[in-house]
């Protein structure tokens, strides 16, 4: 069983997910702060592959992206640390990016990797769901790496049906129709909203991202889920400088004891 | 062979929506619903009205003597340049501010590069008083100062996108996330065949009035619709799709499309797609893009802000794929040259994206008679500057 599923059916607290860029802000740091994240008591990575054109992403991701491109950052260099990543690390490590890269890289050149390397699920937000079907689902399954599908405000029931028979690890509810690194409205909508999907009994567990940043963000989100999911407010610290000694607290402060 | 789109949203290989969730509910409406509203007589009756009066249709085509002359064939110039805002941008933005008004929508976001597009969105929204936000690249919007001071006299915001080269590929993710952000009351007007389908196939059918036109008016001029040869520049490629679109069945007319070369194929500083591109996504289609071997996408380079695009929209790759259209291109100095000569034979200052598509003459060799269209896609006005600092005027 991969160690997404596991951790999903065992786990008895909010999980938390943190996001950030691989090759950002050095090329060697993203195995050190995979650790330091493990550590810190993140539940799982998602660790974003940098892409040039980044359209769902705010300013803080999309300047990231173009560091990690410039100190050398790809999907070829990206799996060679991930290697070494995995002697180091054992929680779920999921890889997000765009599209594009991975068509170069080959899909299943790409899915191959991913399963050496030990990556356990994937998140491609402009991979739409007939493409993934028709072209890369067979490839997904065959090397056990599972597809994440994005959710919004706006999908529609049937949409989201859909997905839950096409996923097999977890859904990535988005708190509102936005790009990365807005503040969350926590507002009458968006809980209306969060309920709604929580009365449609998925057969998969879900996960709140885009806009989660704090405790009190992070516990709202978890009323209606089974965790979430923070980005942009950790990709800015680590803009900061001495960051690899602030990652603990900021797990901290958005976990609680 | 169809050259057309197919209800999947391709043409052959390419096209698709390859679009965040965010933006699927917008474009999937657009997909249910543009071709009812589009077939609908109220729309075309308000269409076609727009086009005659206040865009100025039909444009004419105008045998050009003295070019015929020095190259030896009977050629037509299609007078885009004569539209309403200098170019064949409105045909579009007049088709999707009605359509955007048949949905509902309130708010109108575009991209724009030299500020074409931007312009002419800016004016269909004044017309019909919808508010307008344009993004536009930093480094444009200093290139490209007029063009911003007519979007504003015309009530739009310009908006600056500051993220990457800050040019025209970025004024499109910008848009693209102004449009995630704001998912229903907003309507994205793109201005090129590109970006997730039904755009490509829908800018087309707007541009395809180019065509349709031509084939009446060549056989006005010459008893036979369907010339030798049509030619037109391509960036996205939108005025090359519209002047394609009624001879892409007519295996006797000869396609020819002249991507921009900018200093040279080689040189590193180019924008011709089809000879230095691979096929990959951008903007939410599958096509023919500039890219390094890791997916990443390579800033393009041409004199001509309208041709400094990465990509072609997907019905070009297909055109280029399948071989009905040659996709050619031509070099910043062979486009001014042929943008002087044009000055100098005929009295139109051509703009410099059209200039390109003229460059190709001096390649082509002719047979007595035969008959070339060009479309002459806007008018140099806007380019003024460039001219003059480069043929120090």
């Amino acid at each position: 069983m991969n160690r997404l599923k596991q951790l999903f059916e065992n786990k008895n607290k909010p999980l938390l997910s943190i996001y950030y860029t691989a090759g950002y802000p050095e090329i060697d740091s993203t195995v050190n702060i995979a650790e330091a994240l493990e550590k810190a008591g993140a539940d799982f990575l998602e660790i974003g592959f940098p892409y040039s054109d980044p359209v769902a992403d705010g300013p803080v991701i999309q300047e990231s992206s173009q560091k990690a491109l410039h100190n050398g950052m790809s999907l070829k260099v990206l799996f060679e640390r991930l290697k070494e990543l995995r002697k180091r690390v054992s929680i779920p490590v999921l890889l997000m990016g765009y599209v594009n890269p991975v068509l170069q890289f080959g899909v299943e050149n790409f899915c191959k990797a991913a399963a050496d390397a030990g990556v356990d699920g994937v998140i491609v937000p402009d991979l739409p769901m007939y493409e993934y079907e028709e072209l890369y689902k067979d490839c997904f399954l065959k090397h056990n790496v599972s597809n994440i599908f994005l959710v919004t405000p706006q999908t529609s029931e049937a949409r989201i049906r859909k997905i839950d028979d096409l996923s097999n690890a977890f859904i990535y509810l988005l708190s509102s129709s936005a790009t990365t690194g807005k503040q969350l409205d926590v507002s009458q909508s968006s809980e209306t909203y969060f309920g709604r999907i929580k009365a449609m009994n998925l057969k998969n567990p879900l996960m709140i991202g885009f806009g989660i940043s704090d405790k009190k963000s992070f516990d709202k989100a978890a009323e209606y889920t089974s965790g979430a999911i923070v980005g942009s407010a950790f990709v800015r610290l680590l803009g900061e400088p001495d960051y690899m000694n602030k990652i603990s607290s900021f797990v901290q402060s958005i976990k609680g004891n | 062979m169809n050259y057309h789109v197919n209800e999947k949203g391709y043409y052959g290989d390419f096209g698709g929506a390859y679009i965040p969730e965010m933006l699927y509910p917008n474009v999937e409406e657009l997909r249910q619903k543009y071709l009812d509203i589009m077939n609908s007589a109220d729309f075309k009756k308000e269409f076609d009205q727009l086009l005659k009066d206040y865009v100025g249709r039909p444009s004419p085509l105008y045998l050009a003597n003295r070019l015929s002359e020095k190259y030896g064939a009977n050629i037509f110039l299609k007078r885009e340049d004569l539209n309403h805002t200098g170019a064949h941008k409105i045909n579009n933005t007049v088709g999707q501010i009605l359509l955007a008004e048949r949905l509902g929508k309130k708010r109108i976001i575009a991209e724009t590069g030299a500020g074409q597009h931007g312009v002419a969105t800016a004016t269909v929204c004044a017309l019909k008083g919808l508010e307008c936000v344009v993004y536009m690249g930093e480094i444009d919007i200093e290139r490209q100062a007029p063009n911003v001071a007519r979007m504003k006299m015309m009530g739009a915001t310009v908006v600056a996108a500051t993220s990457g080269s800050k040019t025209l590929k970025d004024a499109t993710n910008e848009a693209m996330r102004d449009w995630i952000n704001n998912p229903v009351d907003t309507h994205y007007i793109i201005g090129s065949v590109v970006g997730p389908h039904p755009y490509p196939d829908m800018v087309a059918r707007f541009q395809s009035i180019i065509s349709e036109e031509t084939r009446r008016q060549l056989k006005e001029h010459t008893g036979s619709e369907s010339p030798d040869y049509v030619l037109a520049c391509v960036g996205g490629g939108s005025n090359a799709a519209g002047m394609f679109y009624h001879f892409l069945d007519d295996q006797h007319a000869k396609l020819i499309a002249v991507e921009a070369a900018g200093h040279g194929v080689n040189s590193g500083e180019s924008a011709a797609t089809t000879i230095l591109g691979k096929e990959g996504v951008l903007h939410g289609s599958r096509s023919i893009l500039m890219q390094t071997d890791d997916g990443q996408v390579i800033e393009p380079y041409s004199i001509s802000a309208g041709l400094d695009y990465p990509g072609i929209g997907p019905q070009h790759a297909h055109l280029f794929k399948t071989r009905r259209a040659e996709y050619v291109c031509a070099t910043d100095d062979e486009a001014m040259q042929a943008g002087l000569l044009l000055a100098k034979l005929e009295g139109i200052i051509p703009a410099i994206e059209s200039s390109h598509a003229l460059a190709h003459l001096e390649k082509m060799n002719f047979k007595k008679g035969e008959t070339v269209v060009i479309c002459l896609s806007g008018r140099g006005d806007k380019d003024l500057n460039t001219y003059m600092k480069y043929f120090n005027l």
